[in-house]
């Protein structure tokens, strides 16, 4: 309980309220994506790059976020992410 | 303050583990359907609405209109971040540790220190993102898609980089200095935003470690209570809430540096960081000659008008803006417009023009910078991987009724 509740004044204290605004395409995939990527950052990061990047594209980035930037995501998860990202917001 | 980043780093770092998602849904994190919105006016604490264009870490830019002064306003400047963990630094609190394997003397510094031990230095100076312009590259390049407002021209207020340096003793095998700040990022294992300068760069006497923003304290969104000023180069080395400072024998080899902020060599004028190039790609460094249309907008509908005004600024790395020439014929005729004060070489410089439209309908304008060294905007931006660097031309039709 007590880590609970400092997990949720961190989320208080770093999350903006404008993020409840963002949406993204309730499809299959959709809990792994919001609960590994929301983790650092707003998914707004996703839906500017709608149509811009291709499978190979995201497969980049999520490469990048766990290689470069440290995102603690298994392979499973991982591919789960691609999928959802390249067949939602996919060139 | 590295209590609570560890904290924070902690208590984040269990989410997973916890099962991140009925927490993140609880704290309204989680999305819902919907389609989502490219940029969106939003206000951090502190600012005015800007143009949003992501929440956490937050990214907003100042929409052009806002462009109209010579300095602007701090309320109204834009705020770019790469990492979501950024603490309210108590100016009481805050220190300056200068370290790292070439200096004989590691040194720390209050605030108070700083302002009281050393000579103050205003500069104009323009602060630019490295990808502004960068939603107009086409095809579109990955990224944050800034449009034109993710800069702003501002009277930086502080003590110069190398009088603070010199106390600690630099030596010979001094090659870079490395930048570091508050700022972090949620899980331990993301890197922290750390870039590096050229030794020579961070000992011009033109760097500055900056304590005020046009007359007052910085803005906690612009890097309060200290942040690094670089002009003439872009603002990815300007860091924020600066906490460190590392003069270094060895060329620092974080992400920032190595993997980011980087072009194609010998694709754009000017700029060198020997120690950070590769065969194939350099840093990305100086700020080339550039210019902005801010009293108009693509497709704007205007009653016509014996005359029509055409405002805006234009900028470079430091050599100066010489001529600023427009053009209401799509580039068939130039005239040069008028150059407004000159409040320094590392200030955007303002300018205004007035053309004689013959009759009603549609008008091609066309703004083009040139500096001191002959620089010019070429009519499209320089492709390159990151979209760094966009100068082109702007082309503009507005329409008279």
């Amino acid at each position: 309980m007590r880590t609970l509740i400092l997990l949720l004044s961190f989320l208080a204290a770093t999350a903006t309220a404008g993020e409840n605004r963002i949406f993204l395409k309730d499809r299959p995939g959709k809990n792994q994506v919001v609960a590994q990527c929301a983790m650092c950052h707003s998914l707004d990061y996703i839906t500017a790059h709608a149509a811009m990047l291709d499978r190979a594209g995201w497969e980049k980035t999520v490469g990048k976020m766990i290689g470069s930037m440290g995102a603690p995501i298994n392979n499973a998860d991982k591919q789960v992410i691609i999928d959802y990202l390249a067949q939602n917001y996919g060139k | 303050m590295v209590d609570r980043r560890h904290f924070i780093k902690n208590t984040a770092g269990g989410l997973a583990a916890l099962g991140g998602l009925t927490l993140l849904q609880r704290s309204g994190l989680a999305a819902a359907t919907g389609n989502g919105q490219a940029t969106i006016p939003d206000a951090l604490p502190g600012k005015e609405a800007l143009i949003k264009q992501t929440y956490r870490p937050p990214n907003y830019e100042t929409p052009i209109n806002y462009f109209d002064t010579p300095f602007t306003p701090n309320n109204q400047f834009f705020v770019r971040y790469h990492n979501a963990v950024i603490p309210e630094v108590k100016p009481g609190e805050w220190r300056l540790r200068i370290g790292g394997d070439a200096i004989r003397t590691p040194l720390e510094f209050s605030l108070e220190q700083l302002r009281k031990d050393f000579e103050h230095v205003e500069i104009a100076a323009l602060c630019l993102c490295s990808g502004n312009r960068r939603g107009a590259f086409e095809p579109p390049v990955p990224g944050l898609q800034w449009g034109s407002g993710a800069m702003g021209n501002a009277l930086w207020r502080g003590v110069r980089l190398k009088d603070v340096l010199a106390g600690a003793g630099i030596d010979k095998s001094a090659l870079e200095v490395s930048l570091a700040g508050a700022d972090s990022g949620v899980l331990p294992t993301t890197p922290n935003f750390v870039k590096s300068l050229p030794l020579a760069k961070a000992l011009d006497q033109n760097t500055l470690i900056a304590f005020e923003m046009n007359g007052e304290p910085l803005p906690h969104w612009n890097g309060f209570p200290a942040r690094l000023i670089i002009p003439g180069w872009t603002a990815t080395y300007w860091l924020k809430h600066l906490t460190a400072l590392n003069v270094i024998s060895e060329p620092f080899d974080g992400f920032w540096m190595k993997n980011a902020y980087r072009i194609p060599k010998d694709r754009f004028p000017g700029g060198q960081f020997g120690s950070q190039e590769t065969e194939t790609t350099m840093p990305i460094t100086e700020i080339l000659v550039n210019s902005l249309i801010t009293n108009l907008e693509d497709g704007q509908t205007l009653p016509n008008a014996k005359t029509i005004e055409i405002k805006g600024v234009a900028w470079d790395s430091g050599n100066g803006i010489a001529k600023v020439e427009v053009s209401a014929d799509g580039g068939g005729n130039w005239q040069q417009a008028a150059l407004k004060q000159d409040y320094g070489r590392f200030s955007w410089r303002q300018w205004h023009s007035v053309f004689e439209p013959k009759h009603p309908g549609q008008y091609r304008i066309m703004a083009r910078a040139t500096s001191h060294s002959g620089a010019t905007q070429p009519l499209e931006p320089v492709p390159n991987p990151s979209g760094y660097h966009h100068n082109a031309v702007q082309k503009i039709t507005i329409r008279l009724v």
